[in-house]
């Protein structure tokens, strides 16, 4: 099982990484990262494909994960300053309490990136720090929306991640954004799915009762493919064909989604790439051997994935990466 | 509520004459608690009681409340029986977690169905038999003892999906979710033969009298003569085989087990279910029946939000506003404001409201 798991990871990996041109530089470079741990299926992606992506430059990475508390993750980067590493990467669990420990890391003249989370405290504490764009996430899903119903009329059903959440409240604003001035479409109902899959089923059937059955649906937008994968079980247990009566929407890309479009039951979803340590790692290059301070916020791409994108090879690609 | 009171009788066996009439079971602040939350869902959408008949079963909001709430029904049932006896059950939820990744990755390596589902049900016994075990023998406080198991049950889980959503399309698993009997969903159909068959068991066999005894206090049963000792591990172990057949259900529903979602939170809402239906944290008398129908109220309140249009940030208001409602109804001074009114008959003491 491990062997096809590495096999699969391998070839996940160079559809994923863009260019190794850059790669010369890090070779034999010895680089830590603290990462949060493995609390859903993206972060084990993403700890999976920093490992592979720092193998195949040939860096030395030390890999240590918190089990998402902030006293490991200030212990290993006390670990890795001790160490002399030549940079640290961070998913900062938390925002705030980095001052002191990247002070330290800074006076030790090590640069410090920080993947797909943000901190609050001075901008000098770190070198530059890689993250999607949330907001631009939800524009995506939304533009595909307006353009695959054109001008007909539709009604569309919101399944909202966790209340509060940054996720649930920028991919709700990059999508009513990307809806404003249509009077064509309208968003009737909007509830929180927990970003869970039973949630989103057990949401949806609730939406699909109160709107006669589903008849005054035409699209559902889930803040996160899992929800996604719900609600197009919950359309099918209502004798509608998910895809087609229903238009399904997503976010976050997982192979669930796309074995769900292979099928014909969903019609797009916006990628949040596990792969933020690629950009780190040109950041890094660019950094220790040419001296270049990178730009302060690195944004990744936000890419738009249609059944027209081979869903199967997607399917297969990301199946080894741990989602 | 009542306090637990020296009166060993099991409260719906009264071998007595004349049964409580149906007039006053149907005041129970329960029952009118249900058909007041029904009622409001019912003005926020005029649909909620049309039951309609689609692909072989029943479809509808009123068929979604059982169906959502059968498993917290289920935890319900087996978590009655742990707080009758003083303790209380914190791991069911992990519990959930750790069955549905059980028989998911037997599945998905191929082993068959029948043999992934007792083994999902076995592991729900163990982790039971594991809390009993640490509630009799060392003697620990059920609430730290299940803490144990709330917390490291679903790393547990985690352990064994390997961090991931393990899918499966097998059909047997996917009928305990999904599948419907007579045109009733699965899950309703499990947790009311489940709900059936614990209540004849408790109640005309002295299981149920045990459990009360123990629950009222645990030295004076054991000096009566009692193995308080075993009954308790008997109602742990059982607490967890209820939190198997849930965590079963809802990894069917979805199709996979998610390890890191499946059943969290769900002790708590299982507790208050058991709470809504009159079972006092302090052990003694119980009642599985209105746990269930405790558990019933609290999904036709999820469900009544979900259809109502609300934004998601009233959820917890309003779900915590009705909850305080129902717990103030049968709290002990509005059960003496009811009694005191003058038609009614003077209830005898120890008679539950």
């Amino acid at each position: 099982m491990n062997i096809i798991k590495t096999l699969a990871l391998g070839a996940g990996l160079s559809g994923l990484l863009l260019s190794a041109a850059y790669a010369e530089g890090l070779q034999g470079k010895v680089i830590g990262f603290s990462q949060i741990g493995s609390e859903s299926g993206w972060r084990a992606a993403e700890t999976s494909v920093t490992k592979a992506v720092a193998t195949e430059l040939g860096i030395d990475l030390k890999f240590a994960d918190a089990q998402q508390k902030q006293e490991n993750q200030i212990k290993a980067i006390r670990g890795f300053i001790a160490q002399g590493v030549d940079a640290i990467l961070v998913a900062p669990v938390v925002a705030t309490g980095w001052e002191e420990v990247l002070t330290e890391a800074k006076e030790a003249n090590i640069p410090v990136v920080l993947l797909d989370r943000g901190i609050e405290g001075p901008e000098d504490l770190y070198l530059t720090s890689v993250a999607s764009d949330q907001v631009k996430e939800g524009r995506v899903a939304g533009e595909w929306l307006v353009n695959a119903v054109a001008d007909k009329q539709c009604n569309v059903v919101e399944l909202q991640g966790t209340v509060g959440s940054s996720p649930a409240i920028n991919r709700k604003q990059g999508f009513e954004e990307a809806l404003a001035g249509k009077a064509n479409l309208a968003i009737i109902r909007s509830q929180t799915g927990d970003f869970t899959r039973s949630k989103g089923k057990e949401v949806m059937e609730g939406f699909l009762k109160a709107e006669g059955g589903g008849a005054n649906i035409c699209a559902v937008y889930a803040h996160n493919d899992d929800m996604a994968v719900g609600a197009i079980q919950a359309i099918k247990d209502a004798g509608l064909k998910p895809g087609t009566d229903i238009l399904v929407v997503s976010i976050d890309a997982v192979p669930d989604i796309f074995a769900a479009m292979v099928a014909g039951e969903a019609n797009a979803t916006v990628e949040l790439t596990p792969n933020m340590a690629g950009p780190a790692f040109e950041a890094l290059d660019a950094y220790l051997n040419g001296g270049t301070v990178p730009a302060k916020f690195i944004i990744t791409e936000s890419k738009l994935y249609t059944p027209a994108d081979d869903p199967q090879g997607e399917y297969d690609r990301r199946k080894g990466l741990g989602y | 509520m009542t306090r637990p009171t020296v009166d060993l009788r099991p409260a719906s066996l009264p071998p007595n004459p004349s049964p409580r009439p149906l007039i006053t079971q149907l005041a129970r602040p329960q029952v009118m608690a249900l058909a007041a939350v029904l009622l409001v869902n019912w003005l926020l959408f005029p649909g909620f009681f049309s039951i309609t008949w689609q692909d072989g079963r029943f479809f509808g909001s009123l068929i979604d409340v059982l169906n959502r709430g059968a498993p917290v029904a289920i935890l319900a049932i087996g978590m009655t029986a742990v707080i009758a006896t003083k303790g209380v059950d914190l791991s069911v939820g992990a519990v959930m977690a750790i069955s549905g990744a059980v028989a998911a990755v037997l599945v998905t390596n191929g082993v068959s169905a029948p043999v992934a589902v007792l083994a999902a049900l076995g592991a729900g016994l163990l982790c039971g038999l594991w809390n009993g075990i640490l509630v009799t023998v060392l003697e620990i406080q059920p609430i730290i003892a299940t803490l144990v198991l709330m917390v490291a049950g679903r790393g547990l889980a985690q352990l064994i999906t390997e961090g991931t959503i393990v899918t499966f399309s097998d059909p047997v698993l996917i009928f305990i979710g999904t599948g419907s009997f007579l045109g009733f969903p699965m899950p309703v159909v499990i947790a009311l033969v489940l709900m059936l068959a614990a209540t004849l068991i408790v109640r005309r066999t002295a299981l149920g009298l045990l459990i009360e005894a123990v629950g009222v206090n645990r030295s004076a049963a054991r000096f009566a003569g009692l193995s308080a000792n075993a009954l308790l591990l008997i109602v742990y172990t059982f607490a967890g085989l209820c939190a198997a057949i849930a965590g079963l259900i809802v990894a069917g529903d979805i199709r996979g087990a998610d390890a890191n979602n499946a059943g969290l939170w769900l002790e708590l809402d299982a507790i208050l279910a058991v709470v809504i239906g009159g079972t006092s944290l302090m052990g003694g008398r119980f009642s599985i029946p209105m746990a269930v129908l405790g558990a019933v109220i609290i999904q036709a309140m999820n469900t009544g939000i979900l259809i109502s249009g609300f934004s998601p940030q009233f959820n917890l208001v309003v779900k915590s506003a009705v909850i305080i409602v129902i717990l103030v109804l049968q709290s002990p001074l509005m059960a003496q404001a009811f009694r005191r009114r003058p038609s009614a008959t003077p209830s005898k003491p120890g008679t539950q409201e």
